[in-house]
């Protein structure tokens, strides 16, 4: 098999799997696996600029609460239905993705990384001054009734599991194609050597550019469908909290691999999970296995089998 | 016809003209050396040509259009190519990712072929960085091939090269000869008078000299400044 075959292989049969998964879990786990699957696809819109273009931004909750404030106030604010509040949530992240690109690309390193922390500060800040109409901390609930698309009830764990798939798949083939093509292998190379690839003739400003609406948007998207799958709005997904946790997911799973984000959130979920059923001090076990994995796998844990086992993996 | 030509090109770093109003012109499809001692200028030269270096004062032709104000990046796309001094490819890719960025194309049939000028053909999947030096310099030396360059810019290209890849990069720049115009930057004298249709001496940000290569093996001034007296 060509390595292009065993890619899209790969990425079907993943998804492939996860439909299946679909009708054998118990609820719990169904509820559990929506969640990750949101996630994940925040985590992969993360890694287009972290792990594939080596750009590391500690803001990206800005652009996932982009998504899901602007989603989630055109349904509640504006009784705006789904489909269109999905869009205005696309539309909102890809607008920020674009304003903070061009003035934090004009730093780079650790300037770069402290320009977006402190944009998602004041994006933060202000979900929390507009309190009046963001609902501040508490954030808001959106109505059970409106969370539907042509008459199926997101609600309905099922309907919602198949959601959130439909959502990460995408994102998926999107970000796995687009890493086959030219333009996203400038951006690995952007990322190999910089200085290189301008000599090249590469325009590394827009591609880098191009990078940040990207990956922002598709943080939007996850945002939004955060939004739309569990009904609820607040300004903790604008908090640090959650620009820190993507590049954790990201750095676990495997930067710069295409299945690694998913791998990184299920990983860190269930390790949560299962600690927390062991001692109320979950975080002092979540953080030894954390510890023990950066140690031992430093490429993550689709890194790693790549690096040890399977080259090929995209 | 002229495809290249600067006026007045000067670098200034704090104090120091490291180039000093240069005024240079290169015709199509010749092959032209630039030597000097260590310090001279040369880099600094073919950065500003090139855009890797924003000029202090002056300004850089190329092809007819003023590129002064142009970023590196947008005169690479009018035509020039340039590989690194000290070796600059993509360590952690293979040969084949290498060679496809500097083609712009994913094309197995169009790699190949740019490897196999330099001999490298039969180690496209292999990771660059774990090639020997010498391997690396030739692939640097394929990928500014593999641009097709109207201008192909080499600094230092034989660095680090052995005998026989040395007799096989002067056959593939007499290949390319006249198709592309080359401007080399060379120590290895024995390459330069093998290769260079022309010669301009730099010294201390400044032209010394300029002629063919056996003009340049008789000026006293060169022979003082740079070729010693032997």
């Amino acid at each position: 098999m060509s390595l292009d075959t065993r890619s899209v292989t790969l990425h079907l049969g993943l998804i492939a799997a996860l439909i299946v998964l679909g009708f054998v879990l118990p609820t719990y786990h169904q509820g559990n696996l929506a969640r990750i699957l949101v996630l994940a696809t925040y985590a992969v819109g993360y890694n287009v600029l972290f792990g594939y273009t080596g750009l590391l931004s500690l803001g990206h909750a800005m652009f996932f609460a982009a998504g899901m404030y602007g989603c989630g106030l055109a349904m509640h604010l504006g009784g705006v239905t789904v489909i269109p509040a999905l869009v205005i949530g696309l539309i909102c992240a890809a607008a920020l993705s674009a304003v903070v690109a061009l003035l934090a690309l004009r730093t780079i390193g650790v300037a770069f990384m402290i320009v977006t922390l402190m944009f998602a500060q004041s994006v933060y800040l202000t979900a929390l001054y507009l309190g009046e109409w963001t609902g501040g901390d508490e954030g808001f609930v959106i109505a059970q009734a409106s969370r539907q698309i042509a008459g199926y009830a997101l609600t309905d764990p099922l309907t919602r599991y198949y959601a959130a798939l439909s959502l990460f798949a995408i994102a998926l083939l999107i970000t796995a194609r687009m890493m086959q093509m030219s333009f996203g292998r400038v951006l690995i190379g952007v990322r190999e050597n910089e200085e290189r690839t301008r000599m090249l003739g590469y325009d590394v400003f827009r591609h880098k550019l191009a990078a940040v609406v990207i990956s922002g948007t598709i943080a939007g998207a996850a945002g939004a469908g955060y939004a739309v799958l569990f009904g609820y709005v607040g300004a903790t997904f604008a908090s640090v909290q959650y620009s820190i946790f993507p590049l954790l997911w990201v750095l676990l799973g495997g930067m710069g691999t295409t299945i690694g984000p998913l791998v990184g959130v299920a990983f860190m979920f269930y390790l949560i999970d299962y600690a927390s059923g062991i001692t109320n001090a979950y975080m002092l076990i979540a953080g030894a296995v954390l510890v023990l994995l950066t140690l031992f796998a430093r490429a993550g844990i689709v890194g790693e089998i790549r690096n040890r086992w399977a080259p090929w993996l995209p | 016809m002229m495809l290249l030509e600067t006026k007045g090109l000067t670098r200034i770093y704090g104090g120091l003209r490291a180039v000093d109003t240069v005024d240079y012109t290169l015709a199509k499809g010749e092959i032209h050396a630039l030597i000097g001692p260590n310090g001279a200028g040369k880099s600094t030269f073919v950065g500003m040509v090139s855009g890797r270096i924003p000029a202090s004062e002056g300004e850089v032709w190329f092809d007819g259009e003023n590129v002064t104000a142009l970023p590196a990046h947008a005169r690479i796309q009018r035509g020039m190519a340039y590989t690194f001094q000290i070796t600059a490819i993509y360590a952690r890719l293979s040969l084949f990712d290498n060679v496809a960025l500097a083609l712009g194309q994913r094309d197995k049939a169009k790699v190949r072929a740019a490897l196999d000028r330099v001999g490298l053909a039969n180690r496209m999947e292999q990771i660059a960085g774990d090639l020997a030096y010498g391997h690396q310099r030739l692939l640097e030396i394929a990928m500014g091939v593999a641009q097709t360059p109207r201008l192909l810019i080499l600094d230092e290209p034989t660095q680090g090269l052995a005998e026989s890849e040395i007799e096989e990069f002067n056959t593939l720049i007499r290949e390319l000869a006249g198709d592309t115009t080359i401007l080399l930057i060379e120590h290895n004298m024995s390459v330069v008078m093998a290769l260079a249709d022309e010669i301009t001496v730099l010294e201390t940000g400044k032209i010394l000299a300029r002629g063919t290569p056996a003009e340049i093996h008789a000026n006293a001034d060169v022979q003082n400044a740079y070729l010693g007296t032997g």
